[in-house]
Parts: C-alpha cells; sequence; structure tokens
C-alpha cells in the first residue's frame, strides 16, 4: 500500500491484525463528533468562515474547561506540597500549610514526586474512610479504600478481575441503559458480555427492579450474569435514585448472587428539591447483617466532578465491601503493576475528603466557593429543563443531579432517512448538522445506548449561565429548522 | 539439613509460602479481636476514626464462610492471576509489615527497613530539580505568577502550558493524546536529541508514566489463538511489567537471553534462536528492547541497535523500545543512542517500514518525578487506521494526569543558557547524574570484593543486578520450603539486615543462576552501609550453607 507516496511493504499492526477486542471499544463523549469538532477549531484559527465565531464543547463534563474557577483551598494545599519552599511563604493560610505538611510527611522522603503504595497512601486513606463514616454513619475501614486514577480507572480494574469463563458461561455485566460509555467500552475491551437494562425515561429514568428481572432471566440464557453497575446521580440521564430503589437494588443483588458496583462520582451533585444522595453502602448496612454480611459492593467516587471539577489531577477512589480476602491480594497485585495513582491527585482528593471546618482560616472562602458552585449548577439545571420543554419536538425530564441534560428529540422520517443514505445513526446526523451550523457540540444518545426507535442527545449543563442560554436558544433554533427542513 | 534461626523460618513461610494470603490473613484475626458493631453513628465520628478496623464484614469473616462470594479465586479473572510483579511482590510486601512492626515498637535485629527494590529517587532522598516544580507549583496556583520569588522562565513556561489547557487550567481534562503545545515540546526535544532527525507531535502521545503507554500498545498488538497468537520477544532478565501485562492479556511470551558473560549484550544469535523457537507455537510479531537496561544497567552500542532492528526488519516485528533511562548513562566510552535516530540513519528502506514505538518518562533520567505519572511515547509507520483505533482506547481513559504533563514539558523544554535559571538548573542536574555515576561505581567495585559475588559494570539506569553463589544446601533447603533460591536469600537478607531487594528470579535468569536487583539510589552513605551489610549477610550464608568460606577480601 502507499501513503504520501512512500511504499509500505507489509505491516505488522493494520486493521486486520490488531486486537479484535479494541476494535469493538466504542467511546461517544471522545468520539468522531468530538474529533470534528477540533477540526472545527482548528479552521476558524486559520480563519475559514463559519456561521459561528467560536465552538461550544458541550460533550464532556468537564468544569474547569467551561470556565468554573478552581476552589482556592484546594490550589493552594497543592502548590504547597509541590514547591514546599511555599510553606515559608505567608501568603499562605495556616490551615492549607498543616495539610500539606500532613501529606508531605506521608510520602516517601517528603516528596509528592516519590512512588506511592499502590494502594494508595495510606494516610489518605484513612482520611477518605473517615469522610465515608461521616456521610453515612457506617464504619469505613482504610483497607477496604484503594485510590485510582479518576473513577474511571477503578472501574474498568474492578471489570477486569469480574471476568472470566468461556462461552456460556462468559461473565456477563448488568449495566444501565442509557449508560456511560465507559462501561461498555471497558466490557468490549475484556470481551465480556453486556447485558442492558433500560432506565424507565417516562418515570424520570427511574430504575425498575422488575426491569433488572427481565434483563436477567434473558441474559442467563447465554452467559453468567455476575455484576450490576449502578450510575447514581445518573449520567448521562441525571437522575437521583431513591432509598427505596436502591434497597430493591441491592435485594435484587442479594438474590441473584451479583456483585454490585455503585459509580457515585456525582454523589454532591443533587439539586431537585426532595431528592438527596444515598450511598449504597449506607442502605445496604442500614438494611441488616443479612444483606450487609453478603453483599459485595465496590463503590466510586472521583475528584472530577462535584463541585470541585478537578478532572485532570485524575483523583479518585474505591470503596470495597465483602471482598474474598484472597481476591483482594490478587487485586493489590493488579494495580502494582501501574505502581501508583498519580501523587497529586490522591493529595487533591485528601483535601477533599478534609476540608476546611469551621473554625479554620479558610473555611469561609471555602465555603463560599463550593457553594457557590453547586447552586450555580442547580440554577442551570433547572433553566436547561425549562428551555428545553418550550420547545416543540424536545421533552427533558427534570435534571435532578448530575451535570448532564439528556433530552428526548422527535426526528422526522425524512431526516431519519437522510441520515441513512449518509451512514449515520439520526441522532449523529442531527448532532453533527448541529455542530456543522451552530458549532454547539453535543453527543448523540446512540453513544449511550437508548430504547430503539427513541433519539436523545447529551449535553453538559457546565457553561456559564449567559452562555447556556446562548445555547439552549441556539439549539432551539437549529431544531426548529431543523425539523422544518425534513417534514 | 541446616536449621534456619526459628524466627526466619517462621516468617518466611509465612511471607512467602502464603505469599500474598499472609498479610490479609493475618490482619483480618486482628480485626476479630476487636469486633463491635456499629450501625449509624454511635457518638462523635472522631472518636472512632484512625485505627479501628472493626467493621461488620470483618465480624462476618471471623464466621466462616456464610455463603458463595461471587468474586472468589475460583471465578476471578484467570489471566489476573498469572500476573507476577516482583518490584513490588512478596518481599516488599514484607517489609512492609516489617516498618509497620518497627513503627509500633516491635523489635528487629535493624532499626529501619532499607528499599531498594525500586528506582525510587525521591523516597530515597533525592531533592526535586527546583525549576520543574517552581513550574508545576505556578501551573497548579496561578496567583503565585505574581510572586517576586519565583524567576520569569518558570513563569512563562507556566503561562504557556495553562495557554493549552483547558479553561487555562490544570484542572480541565486534555485532549486524550495530551496537550497539544507539549506534545510539540517534545517533538522538538526528540529532534534536538536525535541530531535533526524530523518527529512529528502528530506521533507523540502523553502518557501516565512509561508503563501506561508500553500496555497500550501491547493491548493494540495481541490477537489470534493458538499458533496465530501474538507471541512478543523480551529480554531475560526483564522489568516484570513486560511479563506482567503479556499474561494478563494471554500473549505468548518469547524469552531472548541476554549475555551475562558479556556485561549483558544484546546479541542478534540468540534473538534468532529464540525467534525460531518460537514459531513453533505462536506468531512472534513484537520485539521489546530495554536501553539502558532495565535490570540489567547496560548500554547499547549503535552498532547492537543496528543489527536489532536489522533483525525487526527481515522478520517483519514491531518494535517496541523502552527508553526511560535515556539520561541515566554513566561508564566512560558508553553513549545512549535512540532505537529511532538509528533506524533513520539506517536509510529510507529502514525508516520508510520499521514500526516502532519509543517511550520516555518523568520517573527516572535526573528528575526521579515518579509520582507525577508523566511519560510520552513516541510512534512511527503507525498503520493511520491503527492510529485511530489507538486514540480511540486511550480516550476511554479520558487523559493522562495534566499535572504530569507539565512536570514532562519542563523536561523536554529545559532552561536555556540566556534564561535565568539556566545555571542553577544545570548545576543541579549535574550534581544528580555524578552522583549516580559514583554510586554505579562504588556498588560494583564493593559488590565484586564479596567472594560469591559477581557484578556487571553498572554502565547506566539506576540498578546493579549481581550473580550470587547459592550454596546446593540453600537451594535444596529453598526447594524444600517451596520457593525459589534467591527469594529465600532476599527474604532473609530482610529478616537480618532490615535490606529490601528484590530477587532475580522476578526477573528472569537462566536456570541455576541467581541474581537480586538492587537500585543505586540511597545516598552515598547510606549506600556503603547497605553494601557492608549485603557483604557481611552474604558471607555468614555462605558460612551457614557451606561450613568453610574463604575471608573476605577488602
Amino acid at each position: 500500500m502507499t501513503e504520501n507516496g512512500i511504499l509500505h511493504p507489509e505491516r505488522v499492526l493494520t486493521l486486520d491484525t490488531m486486537n479484535p477486542n479494541v476494535k469493538r471499544v466504542e467511546y461517544a463523549v471522545r468520539g468522531p463528533i468530538v474529533q470534528r469538532a477540533a477540526q472545527i477549531e482548528k479552521e476558524l484559527k486559520e480563519g475559514v468562515k463559519k456561521p459561528f465565531t467560536e465552538v461550544i464543547r458541550a460533550n464532556i463534563g468537564d468544569c474547569h474547561a467551561m470556565g468554573q474557577r478552581p476552589i482556592t483551598f484546594l490550589r493552594q494545599v497543592l502548590a504547597l506540597c509541590t514547591y514546599p519552599e511555599l510553606l515559608e511563604d505567608n501568603k499562605f493560610p495556616e490551615d492549607a500549610k498543616s495539610r500539606a505538611r500532613r501529606i508531605l510527611q506521608a510520602c516517601g522522603g517528603g516528596s509528592i514526586g516519590s512512588y506511592s503504595m499502590s494502594q494508595g497512601i495510606e494516610l489518605i486513606r484513612q482520611d477518605v474512610a473517615r469522610y465515608i463514616e461521616r456521610r453515612d454513619g457506617i464504619p469505613s475501614n482504610p483497607d477496604n479504600i484503594f485510590l485510582s486514577a479518576g473513577a474511571s480507572d477503578g472501574i474498568s480494574t474492578m471489570l477486569k478481575i469480574l471476568v472470566s469463563g468461556e462461552g456460556s458461561t462468559r461473565t456477563g455485566v448488568m449495566i444501565s441503559i442509557p449508560q456511560y460509555p465507559l462501561y461498555s467500552a471497558a466490557l468490549a475491551d475484556l470481551g465480556a458480555v453486556q447485558i442492558n437494562y433500560y432506565l424507565d425515561e417516562a418515570n424520570n429514568w427511574g430504575m425498575d427492579v422488575s426491569e433488572l428481572r427481565r434483563a436477567l432471566a434473558e441474559a442467563k440464557k447465554h452467559c453468567a450474569p455476575r455484576a450490576l453497575c449502578v450510575i447514581n446521580p445518573g449520567n448521562p440521564t441525571g437522575q437521583v435514585q431513591s432509598r427505596k430503589c436502591i434497597e430493591e437494588v441491592i435485594r435484587f443483588a442479594a438474590e441473584e448472587n451479583l456483585f454490585l458496583m455503585a459509580d457515585e462520582v456525582y454523589q454532591d451533585n443533587v439539586y431537585a428539591e426532595g431528592c438527596k444522595f444515598h450511598s449504597f453502602k449506607k442502605v445496604l448496612f442500614e438494611m441488616g447483617p443479612k444483606y450487609s454480611e453478603k453483599v459485595e459492593l465496590a463503590s466510586f467516587h472521583s475528584t472530577s466532578k462535584c463541585y470541585m471539577g478537578e478532572c485532570g489531577f485524575r483523583g479518585g477512589y474505591m470503596e470495597l465491601i465483602n471482598l474474598d480476602p484472597s481476591v483482594k491480594a490478587q487485586l493489590i497485585k493488579m494495580v502494582s503493576v501501574r505502581l501508583c495513582p498519580p501523587v497529586a491527585g490522591q493529595a487533591l482528593l485528601d483535601i477533599v475528603m478534609n476540608p476546611p471546618q469551621p473554625e479554620e482560616p479558610s473555611y469561609p472562602t471555602y465555603k463560599k466557593e463550593r457553594t457557590a458552585v453547586l447552586d450555580d449548577l442547580a440554577e442551570k439545571a433547572k433553566m436547561t429543563e425549562e428551555i428545553f420543554n418550550k420547545v416543540p419536538g424536545i421533552s427533558c425530564n427534570p435534571v435532578q443531579g448530575a451535570m448532564y441534560a439528556f433530552p428526548r428529540i422527535e426526528l422526522p422520517q425524512k431526516a431519519i432517512e437522510a441520515a441513512k443514505e449518509k451512514g449515520q445513526v439520526p441522532d449523529m446526523f442531527y448532532c453533527m448538522r448541529l455542530l456543522e451550523e451552530k458549532g454547539i457540540c453535543l453527543v448523540p444518545g446512540s453513544g449511550f445506548g437508548q430504547r430503539e426507535g427513541t433519539f436523545h442527545f447529551r449535553m453538559t449543563i457546565l457553561p456559564p449561565t449567559e452562555k447556556l442560554k446562548v445555547v439552549l436558544e441556539k439549539v432551539k433554533e437549529f431544531h426548529l429548522d431543523f425539523t422544518a427542513q425534513y417534514s | 539439613m541446616h536449621r534456619l534461626p526459628s524466627s526466619a523460618n517462621r516468617s518466611l513461610i509465612a511471607g512467602a509460602l502464603e505469599q500474598y494470603q499472609a498479610l490479609v490473613m493475618r490482619r483480618k484475626s486482628q480485626s476479630v479481636r476487636q469486633e463491635s458493631v456499629r450501625f449509624k453513628t454511635q457518638g462523635p465520628i472522631e472518636s472512632y476514626g484512625l485505627k479501628r478496623y472493626s467493621t461488620r464484614e470483618a465480624a462476618v469473616a471471623a464466621k466462616s464462610k456464610i455463603r458463595e462470594k461471587t468474586l472468589t479465586m475460583e471465578t476471578l479473572n484467570p489471566q489476573v492471576k498469572a500476573v507476577e510483579y516482583a518490584v513490588r511482590g512478596p518481599i516488599v510486601m514484607k517489609a512492609d509489615e516489617i516498618e509497620r512492626c518497627l513503627r509500633e515498637g516491635g523489635k528487629q535485629p535493624f532499626t529501619e527497613v532499607i528499599k531498594a527494590n525500586i528506582g525510587d529517587a525521591h523516597a530515597m532522598g533525592q531533592r526535586p530539580i527546583t525549576f520543574l516544580r517552581q513550574v508545576v507549583a505556578l501551573c497548579t496556583f496561578p496567583e503565585l505568577m505574581d510572586s517576586p520569588s519565583f524567576p520569569e522562565d518558570a513563569k512563562q513556561r507556566a503561562h504557556r502550558i495553562l495557554q493549552g489547557c483547558g479553561g487555562t487550567s490544570l484542572g480541565s481534562y486534555s485532549a486524550s493524546q495530551g496537550v497539544e503545545c507539549i506534545r510539540r515540546d517534545v517533538a522538538a526535544y526528540i529532534e534536538q536529541r536525535d541530531q535533526g532527525v524530523p518527529s512529528d507531535y502528530d506521533n507523540i502521545y502523553l502518557t501516565t508514566g512509561a508503563s501506561d503507554g508500553i500496555v497500550s500498545i501491547l493491548r493494540m498488538l495481541v490477537s489470534g489463538q493458538g499458533p496465530s497468537r501474538t507471541g512478543v520477544m523480551i529480554p531475560i532478565p526483564q522489568y516484570p511489567l513486560y511479563s506482567a501485562a503479556l499474561a494478563e492479556m494471554e500473549a505468548v511470551q518469547v524469552n531472548y537471553y541476554l549475555d551475562e558473560g558479556n556485561c549483558w549484550a544484546l546479541d542478534v544469535n540468540e534473538l534468532h534462536r529464540a525467534y525460531q523457537a518460537a514459531k513453533e507455537h505462536c506468531l512472534p510479531r513484537v520485539i521489546c528492547i530495554i536501553n539502558p537496561g532495565n535490570p540489567t544497567g547496560q548500554v547499547q552500542s549503535r552498532k547492537c541497535i543496528e543489527e536489532v532492528l536489522h533483525f525487526a526488519y527481515e522478520e517483519n516485528l514491531f518494535v517496541l523500545s523502552d527508553e526511560v533511562y535515556q539520561d541515566n548513562v554513566y561508564a566512560s566510552g558508553c553513549q545512549f543512542h535512540s532505537f529511532k535516530k538509528v533506524l533513520y540513519e539506517m536509510g529510507p528502506e529502514y525508516f520508510n517500514s520499521v514500526e516502532l514505538a519509543s517511550f520516555h518518562s518523568t520517573s527516572k533520567g535526573y528528575t526521579g518525578e515518579c509520582g507525577f505519572r508523566g511519560g510520552y511515547m513516541e510512534v512511527l509507520n503507525l498503520d493511520p487506521e491503527v492510529k485511530a483505533q489507538l486514540l480511540k482506547l486511550r480516550s476511554v481513559q479520558l487523559c493522562p494526569p495534566v499535572s504530569g504533563q507539565a512536570a514532562m514539558d519542563v523536561i523536554v523544554n529545559p532552561p536555556q543558557p540566556h534564561e535565568p535559571s539556566f545555571a542553577s538548573f544545570q548545576q543541579e542536574k549535574a550534581a544528580v547524574l555524578g552522583e549516580l555515576a559514583d554510586k554505579a561505581k562504588l556498588t560494583e567495585e564493593i559488590l565484586n570484593s564479596v567472594p560469591g559475588i559477581h557484578c556487571n559494570p553498572v554502565q547506566g539506569a539506576m540498578y546493579a543486578f549481581p550473580r550470587l553463589f547459592i550454596p546446593p544446601k540453600a537451594v535444596e533447603q529453598a526447594t524444600a520450603l517451596g520457593m525459589k533460591p534467591d527469594m529465600l536469600y532476599c527474604l532473609r537478607l530482610l529478616e537480618e539486615t532490615g535490606i529490601c531487594l528484590v530477587p532475580g528470579s522476578g526477573f528472569g535468569q537462566r536456570d541455576g543462576t541467581y541474581h537480586f536487583r538492587m537500585t543505586i539510589l540511597p545516598s552515598k552513605d547510606k549506600l556503603k552501609v547497605l553494601l557492608d551489610k549485603v557483604r557481611d549477610f552474604h558471607i555468614q550464608f555462605l558460612k551457614e550453607y557451606e561450613g568453610t568460606v574463604e575471608a573476605p577480601q577488602q
């Protein structure tokens, strides 16, 4: 074959010879539409004329990229850890300094440049355990905490150790539809069987145990279902699970002997009146020893979401309940091959777990910044839902939590046919057109999964209020034009 | 049969026979003793924080198995079971346990554990390079840009990096391939290092340490079943990331042996032998090279690299060159040559066809910034469609840590002669590398003065990998205990002296030979103490198992 006039005899690594599991991986959040967005940005920079002046990336929950400011205290402690000479600088508050000193003392050679234990710095794991205890009122053991490079790292690791068997004994993993595509991507990569259970759009994306039963019964015919993944608050769907629903899910997992994975990275992002975050762990223990001594549970958290939005630092943790001790040893071995999660991310996580207390000097500022971020998000969640629901052909469930709206869009038959002609799924066709015409980058619902014949997109609510209004107005305009054009 | 001191005997069994299990079981029994069950809050959280290991599940564990767990050793991913990683393996866990015991006031025949098992420079007391930390601190807390105590060149770099970040914050996700301006700096650095050989920033991928890049490329490469399953050639001894990754992916590990008799040099005839033998049961498609060598410390000659590339070209192999120690070359007459540069110098027939991925990291060199998990890989002649697949695969994990990317940027774009930080930067860099060179020499010399130990020159990297004579009676005893002889040796060394080394069996070695890997990173004084202790231990060990031994030559 030739390329740029150069002859390439026979490559070792081609599409035909590469790992077939990797080929099956799909990850829409950074998929073709995002690559096209990057191209358009480049074209704009080179002076190409477009009907807009900037691309607005509402495809990913990337708070700082959307203008959210870092929480001052977090960054102060991290700067002190990075450059301890600053501990002499009187511009830094004492509570930041004492935290930095404490973290550095727990690092090899007093430097965040040394490797940590593979499971994460012990002191930080203790702080995580205490944070969980405060949150849940249930004991937490630092030995059950594993720090990770963002939550994704922990989730992939747990899935990896769960997958085994061949043919009809191959591990099946139940995931929600719509889902966050890390799950489908990891399962494809591992060659595990993906078992879809559908969230109920008509009921605010609620989770329904009879649907879990249906999905499980069907799956049992061709694989061995062994794990159930739940995202709460939901991504991309934004629902917050009720305590009662969580109880039902736990009971189901106990009956069916399923390993529970609870993705709780949006635990601080709950906006809707009457909604409250309940951790799976807390509910499990409140259900009594019959469950708390039995159900295997991994729950995940991260520094990337909530009020911090520190995605770039790749901080996170998982807590493991009722894990077989010898499996835990295997897990430690497994994570040790990658040496350790980024230590700066671990330090950041520590501050999130151990924030300024009322008697400390940084408390007022910290409290103010944190509240501002969360209030702002709550307001934007409401506004997004309201504006979308005014557009004929768009219906949006309340954004009870997390950082996304996942509205349903009606697409005219002619548009569906036009998409087919281009070899695209209809909502991809829609989102591509939106990107080309308005410069707004959203992710098509098909990247998350949806009931057949329904179409959606995911949009973050992160842009600043004024910008978000513009985005919503533009989507509205586009949707009306698009519908008119194909009717 | 010789008798071990009883305490050593106990711990040997606990530490090695039951391997990982031992630790876990012991902790479990501790928790059981402090049984106390809590529901909801009982008094202030602070009063039952830190040291309490008393959850419901601990109590459950005590009552023996109530039910089948979903995830057990029987149902675990079997490939995970097959993974081994000696650098943080059972001996290191044992060391952690002893440290804990010392902290809690337990008695040991020594006062501290010296962990010479891993190339962790800062943990061994090496100071960070000031300029690097200044830039990363400025990126982390940009309010410092107004501070007069930071030099202009550091501020200018931080400013540039932040301009490349979404919302000018290290807290935003970067492109999955890495921040673009940092990739451009990496490409410029490679061009300069390789004396003008072009580098395209589109071929650069920033990674979470080098390990992450190596695993990604291997994952792409592994396919086929039975005799068409991908075979990957790796050196023996190797850095166990390779064997661990291959076990996890169920790829076929194809061993080629480095020549200990010739300073651990790579011999192309041995490559041919290994390749031919492997072809009978798998499809060898990849060759991995570590240069400078880990754990073996050799620096490959230009000629040898040419031969390897020629071999890869002839046999159509994808080349992975692990070059994370490229700045760590100490021996006079040795020089680092990148595989990429040599490939270009071999002419278009080679550089237009051989597929190459090379790896670098912030963790080694003179910076030793392991905790930041920074690194990059450069790919060459990668099929464009495969490149798209690689990008997709990497995007699932979103991006490498951005502060690690910033640290990488400083390494590839250090202060220039006209800049204010140049002098102190150069001085710090030279001090670290100069000291490492001294310690490489010192280690080789002292080890070679011990009867029954032979150590090749540490030409580069950060480790000595000496060969040990282990008396047949010790081998017998190890076999009886169900462990490798060099594991027995290293465990006894740890028990008796507090020194933590990694047995050669964790890296692979020719049958019947025994080694250990030891970093040369401890401060000079500490290193001397360590080497003296190893010498005394070794002599004592020989005495114990052989009865007689020559007096050590001082």
